[in-house]
């Protein structure tokens, strides 16, 4: 469906991505705004109170991508955006690596911080990925956080 | 019919993906994993956990008694973590 819409992209992807590079795509047409997002890995575990060595990211390849569409199009419904970018890695990561990039370009700054806050919070819901964090002795996955549900209901109407 | 296992549900099941004909009688997800426990024990864990465990059918999300073909791709996996 991506084709169809230049200015969306999304990728599930084992790399690295370079942000000035992604910023250079959403900057085009008439964006009067980009806004972006970049998670990261973090080297501790605050919640167990553990160091952590590396994770492993899994997904569901063919629904992670129609589910970040679903939630892509959706924004779209909702605010004037010129551009989408929402690139995901997947694979083993180690903690300070980039894991999730979300870029919304607009005409005005409202919308694209809106939207880039929309998508990130859906994302973190219904993108189908699970994170293994890994210590030297240990392997834990990730539970899902009940914060993340919260953080939905700034979007009903 | 291809069901798919995610995350600490492949692990416990010991595979992330299997192939399975389904049999007439069942009509549902609820069914399915009530049919997957009787053949073995290592299933159960579906139904023990089956308030926090999510459905795909067909890689959308659906419920325990959303209707089931031989055809479909069913997938089990916990809330998930990414971003």
């Amino acid at each position: 469906m991506s084709k169809n819409f230049p200015f969306i992209k999304i990728k599930i992807q084992n790399e690295d991505f370079d942000v000035s590079d992604e910023i250079k795509f959403l900057h085009q047409k008439n964006a009067g705004a980009i806004v972006n997002f970049i998670g990261v890995v973090r080297g501790y575990d605050e919640k167990n109170n553990e160091i952590i060595n590396s994770m492993t990211l899994e997904h569901y390849p063919g629904m992670t991508e129609s589910e970040i569409e679903k939630i892509v199009f959706e924004s779209f419904q909702r605010w004037e955006l010129i551009g989408v970018t929402v690139i995901h890695r997947v694979g083993n990561l180690k903690p300070s690596d980039q894991i999730v990039f979300v870029g919304v370009s607009s005409k005005h700054r409202q919308n694209a911080f809106d939207g880039c806050n929309f998508i990130m919070d859906w994302l973190k819901t219904k993108a189908p990925f699970w994170k293994l964090e890994e210590n030297n002795n240990k392997k834990n996955w990730v539970s899902f956080n009940e914060n993340d549900n919260q953080a939905l209901k700034k979007w009903e109407e | 019919m291809i069901i798919k296992y995610f995350s600490w549900i492949k692990e416990h099941v010991g595979k992330s993906e299997e192939r399975i004909e389904l049999p007439d009688h069942i009509n549902n997800v609820n069914e399915l994993i009530n049919y997957l426990n009787e053949l073995d024990k290592k299933y159960s864990l579906i139904l023990e956990k089956k308030k926090l465990i999510k459905i795909a059918i067909n890689k959308t999300y659906s419920s325990f008694d959303t209707n089931i073909s031989n055809n479909d791709e069913i997938a089990f996996f916990p809330p998930v973590t990414g971003g």
